[in-house]
C-alpha cells in the first residue's frame, strides 16, 4: 500500500507546479514585474483595479442580501411561511412589507423624511448623513493614502484615539480666543494622529516590521493609554468625577454648526472636502505623491529610480495617521462635544478601511463611499427605531460590501463581467505612463 | 466534466432546498388572517435606548429591557427598543425615537445623561426617564434610582449571622456612588447585627466613615478582582460581597481555589437564577429592581401620571430587596429569616434608619 501511494504523492506537487508554471506563463512579458512586486501590493492593486461599476454592483448585491436577511428574520414572514401553500399572498406581502419598510426607513433616516413637516425638517436626515460621513471621509482618505503606497494602515483606532485625546485636551483645558483655540485643537489632533501613524511607518522603514502587525498592536497601546489618562485625575478625567470621561469641550474650541443649531452638520464637513482636495492634489500633482504611488506600485523599481523608499514609508504613515487623527478631532469637537470616553473612535478606524476599499483608494471615490457609509449609519438608527430591524443588519450589509470588494472575481462571476487585465486597469492611462518611468 | 458534476451538485442542493421549503410550507392557514394589533391596544408608545453595552449585557441594559417588555405587555402596546453601539450613537438614537412619536423614552445609564438632557430640553413635550442617574432636573425627565443601601443592610445582617469566623468582607469595582452604596449598607448591616446581638463580627474592605476601601479599578472579571477576593479570604473572611457586574466571577474562582467553606453574596439580580453555576456558594443576592422601576414609571406615564420626581427603589416599594437563601436555607440560623423580615419592616417604617452618603435624595 505504502509503496503504491508514494508515486501518487510525488505526483501531486508536480501537478501543482505545472499549473503554476502555466499560470505564470500566461504573461511572460510581465513575469519579472510580478515576481518583484510584493504580495501585499498585488492584492491592493487587484482590489483597486475594479471599476466604479464594480463598487456600485457590490453595494446593490449587498442590499439584496440584506433584504433577504431582513425578510428571513421578520417574525411575520416566519409566521406566514408556515402556511405558504394555503395562502401564499400572506407571505409575499409580509416579505414586501418588511423589506420595503426597512429600505424606506433607511432612505428616510439618511436622505429625506417625508413624515416630517416641511422641507426644513425633512432634509435633516441628509445633513445627519453628512455629519456621520465627515469622520469616515477623512479616516478613509488616510487609509486610502496608505493603500496607494502599498501599506495597510489597520491602526485607525489608535490614531483616532490619540487625535481625539490631544484635540480634546487642548479644547477643554485651555482658555484661548475664538478661532485660535479651535485651530490649535485641530492641529494638536492631527499631529498626535500623525505621530502615532508615523511610529508604525518608522518601525517599518528602520526595522522592516510589518505595518499590519505594528498598527494593530499600537491600537491596543493607544486604547489602554488613553483609558489610563481618562481614569487618572489631572490628565483627561473630568474634575470631581470618578467616571472615565473628560469634561465638556470649551465653546471656543467647538466646530461651529454650518446651518444653525437645528442641524448637526458642522464645519468639519468643509474641512473634509478640503482634505479630499488636498489628498487629490498630493497624489496627482505633487512629487511626494508621485513617489508614494511609485513605492506602492513597485518598491524595488522605486529604489532603483533613486527614491528613498524607507523615508516614503515613514512619510506616508505620517500623512495617513494625520488624516485619521483628524477623524478623531471631528468626533470630539463636532459629533459629541460634551466630553468623551475611550469608545470615542466608534469603530470608524476600521470602517475607514471599508470606505477606502469601496472608494478604490481614489480621493473622490473615498469621499462618495464615506457619504454612503454615513447614510447607512444615519439610516440604521431609523431602521431600528421605526421598523425594529436589528442594527446588526446594517453591519451585515456593510460587511458583504467588503467581502465583495475584497474578492472582485466573485462580483464578476455574479454579474458576469469580463475580467480586466490587472496590469492595465481601465481608465488609468496616467498610471501606465508612470509605470514606464518607474521601470526606466 | 467538472462543470457537469458541479451543475448536478448544484441542482441536487437546490432540490433539497426546495423540498425543505415545500414541506415547511404545508401547514394550513390560520382561520382569521392576523395582522391587526391585539384588542385594547392604545397609541401609547414606550421606548428605550441602551448604552453601548447592548441589551444582551446580562446587566442593567438587559434588566431594563425586561422591565419595559413587561410593562408593554400589561398595557397591550408594542415597545420600541434601540441599541447603541458607541457613545456617538446616543443622541441620534434618541432623536429618531422622538421623531417616531415615542411618548416616553427610557435611557439606560449615566453615560446617556448628556444626550438625554439635550433631547429633553429640545423636546419638552416628550417624557424621559433615565436609569441610575439623578443629575438632570428638568420637568420632563424622571430619574430612576435605587436606595440599595437598604437591601445591602439586610444582606450585611444575614452575612454577620451566617459567618463562623466572625469576619466578613466586601470589595468594589470602581468607587462610584452606585457601587459604594452597596458597601455602606452592608457594613452598617453588620454593625447593626453586632449591636443587636452583642457580637463582634468584623467587616473588611470598606470604611464607611472614610468612604474608602478595596477596589479592583474596573468592572472586569480579571486577576486583580481575584487577588482582591483572595486577600479577603486570607484575612479570614468567610462571606464576601463583590460589588460591580462580573467581578463576582473572579471572587467565586478565588473561593473555589481556596477550598474553604466560604459564601458569596451576589448583586443586582438574584444571581442563582442568572448564573446557576455558582448557586452552591451563593448565600443570597442584593437585588436592584431596575425592571420594577422601569415598568412602574412606564405604566404611570401611560395613565397620564408622569412627574419628574425621582423613582427611588426602596424596600417599601419592592424596588430593592434580598434574594431567598436557596441552597443555604438549611445552613443559616433557623430564626434568621424571621429576624430579617422584622428588620425589613422596621426599615420600611423608619424605625431603623439606613443612611448612606450615596443614597438618592
Amino acid at each position: 500500500m505504502t509503496e503504491s501511494r508514494t508515486p501518487e504523492d510525488d505526483q501531486l506537487p508536480q501537478v501543482n507546479l505545472e499549473t503554476q508554471m502555466s499560470e505564470s506563463a500566461r504573461t511572460p512579458q510581465d513575469e519579472e514585474e510580478i515576481v518583484e512586486r510584493s504580495r501585499t501590493a498585488t492584492v491592493i492593486r487587484e482590489i483597486m483595479s475594479g471599476s466604479a461599476v464594480m463598487s456600485v454592483l457590490a453595494v446593490v448585491f449587498a442590499l439584496i442580501i440584506g433584504g433577504i436577511l431582513i425578510a428571513a428574520t421578520d417574525a411575520r414572514v416566519q409566521e406566514t411561511a408556515g402556511y405558504f401553500f394555503s395562502r401564499p399572498g400572506d407571505m409575499l406581502s409580509a416579505i414586501w412589507n418588511s423589506v420595503s419598510g426597512a429600505y424606506i426607513a433607511l432612505f428616510q433616516g439618511s436622505v429625506y423624511n417625508f413624515r416630517r413637516p416641511g422641507f426644513a425638517n425633512g432634509i435633516k436626515p441628509l445633513l445627519d448623513t453628512l455629519t456621520f460621513a465627515t469622520p469616515l471621509i477623512v479616516a478613509g482618505l488616510g487609509v486610502a493614502l496608505g493603500f496607494r503606497a502599498g501599506l495597510f494602515n489597520i491602526g485607525g483606532r489608535g490614531q483616532m484615539l490619540f487625535g481625539a485625546a490631544a484635540a480634546g485636551w487642548v479644547a477643554f483645558s485651555f482658555d484661548l480666543p475664538v478661532g485660535i483655540h479651535l485651530i490649535l485643537a485641530i492641529v494638536a489632533g492631527i499631529a498626535a494622529g500623525a505621530i502615532w501613524g508615523g511610529v508604525a511607518g518608522y518601525l517599518k522603514a528602520r526595522t522592516g516590521a510589518h505595518e499590519v502587525i505594528t498598527t494593530i498592536m499600537l491600537n491596543y497601546v493607544a486604547y489602554f493609554f488613553v483609558y489610563w489618562m481618562l481614569s487618572t485625575p489631572g490628565l483627561l478625567q473630568a474634575p470631581g468625577s470618578n467616571n472615565p470621561k473628560t469634561p465638556a469641550m470649551k465653546e471656543t474650541a467647538i466646530l461651529p454648526l454650518i446651518f444653525g443649531p437645528s442641524y448637526s452638520l458642522h464645519w468639519g464637513f468643509i474641512i473634509a472636502i478640503a482634505a479630499t482636495i488636498f489628498v487629490w492634489w498630493l497624489l496627482n500633482r505633487s512629487s511626494l505623491g508621485f513617489q508614494f504611488k511609485a513605492v506602492g506600485f513597485n518598491p524595488k523599481a522605486a529604489r532603483v529610480a533613486g527614491m528613498n523608499v524607507n523615508r516614503m514609508f515613514t512619510y506616508v504613515m505620517l500623512f495617513s495617521g494625520g488624516l485619521v487623527g483628524l477623524a478623531g478631532v471631528f468626533q470630539v469637537l463636532g459629533t459629541v462635544t460634551t466630553g468623551f470616553s475611550a469608545g470615542i473612535d466608534a469603530g470608524i478606524g476600521f470602517d475607514a478601511i471599508t470606505v477606502a476599499l469601496l472608494g478604490r483608494s481614489r480621493p473622490w471615490g473615498v469621499f462618495a463611499a464615506g457619504i454612503l457609509f454615513g447614510a447607512f449609519k444615519a439610516g440604521g438608527f431609523t431602521m431600528q427605531a421605526t421598523q425594529q430591524i436589528p442594527i446588526d443588519i446594517v453591519l451585515v450589509v456593510q460587511s458583504i460590501i467588503v467581502l465583495l470588494i475584497a474578492a472582485p472575481p466573485l462580483v464578476r462571476a455574479i454579474f458576469r463581467l469580463p475580467a480586466p487585465n490587472l496590469l492595465e486597469p481601465a481608465g488609468s492611462a496616467k498610471l501606465q505612463g508612470k509605470k514606464a518611468v518607474v521601470s526606466k | 466534466m467538472r462543470i457537469t458534476s458541479r451543475k448536478s451538485a448544484l441542482s441536487g442542493l437546490a432540490l433539497v432546498g426546495v423540498s425543505t421549503l415545500l414541506l415547511a410550507g404545508c401547514a394550513s392557514a390560520p382561520e382569521t388572517p392576523s395582522g391587526s394589533p391585539a384588542p385594547g391596544a392604545s397609541n401609547f408608545k414606550p421606548c428605550m435606548v441602551s448604552d453601548s453595552g447592548g441589551f444582551d449585557d446580562k446587566s442593567f441594559n438587559q434588566i431594563g429591557k425586561e422591565g419595559l417588555d413587561a410593562a408593554a405587555k400589561d398595557l397591550g402596546v408594542k415597545p420600541i427598543e434601540v441599541e447603541s453601539q458607541a457613545e456617538t450613537d446616543y443622541a441620534s438614537n434618541i432623536d429618531n425615537l422622538v421623531s417616531d412619536g415615542c411618548n416616553i423614552i427610557v435611557t439606560v445609564g449615566f453615560l446617556l445623561a448628556d444626550a438625554t438632557k439635550a433631547a429633553a430640553t429640545a423636546n419638552p413635550d416628550v417624557d424621559f426617564a433615565i436609569i441610575d442617574d439623578s443629575s438632570i432636573s428638568l420637568p420632563n425627565v424622571k430619574p430612576i434610582v435605587f436606595d440599595t443601601a437598604q437591601a445591602a443592610f439586610l444582606a450585611g445582617y444575614a452575612a454577620a449571622s451566617y459567618s463562623k469566623s466572625g469576619i466578613v468582607g466586601t470589595f468594589g469595582g470602581i468607587p462610584i456612588p452606585p457601587v459604594t452604596i452597596f458597601m455602606d449598607g452592608f457594613v452598617d448591616g453588620v454593625n447593626y447585627y453586632n449591636t443587636a446581638k452583642g457580637k463582634n463580627v468584623k467587616a473588611l474592605g470598606w470604611d464607611v466613615a472614610k468612604q474608602d476601601g478595596a477596589f479592583t479599578g474596573g468592572f472586569d472579571a480579571n486577576d486583580t478582582a481575584k487577588s482582591t477576593a483572595q486577600n479577603l479570604i486570607d484575612q479570614g473572611a468567610d462571606v464576601i460581597l463583590p460589588v460591580g457586574g462580573p467581578i463576582y466571577k473572579s471572587a467565586a474562582q478565588a473561593i473555589k481555589d481556596s477550598g474553604k467553606d466560604i459564601a458569596l453574596i451576589g448583586v443586582d439580580a438574584d444571581v442563582t437564577q442568572t448564573d446557576p453555576s455558582i448557586a452552591d456558594i451563593l448565600l443570597t443576592s442584593v437585588m436592584k429592581g431596575i425592571a420594577v422601576g422601569v415598568s412602574d414609571v412606564v405604566k404611570s406615564t401611560a395613565d397620564g401620571k408622569f412627574d419628574n420626581s425621582p423613582f427611588v427603589g426602596t424596600l417599601a416599594n419592592g424596588g430593592v430587596g434580598i434574594a431567598p437563601f436557596h441552597s443555604f436555607e438549611s445552613k443559616v440560623d433557623p430564626g434568621l429569616q424571621g429576624e430579617l423580615d422584622a428588620l425589613k419592616a422596621d426599615i420600611v417604617s423608619g424605625k431603623v434608619k439606613v443612611e448612606s452618603p450615596s443614597s438618592p435624595k
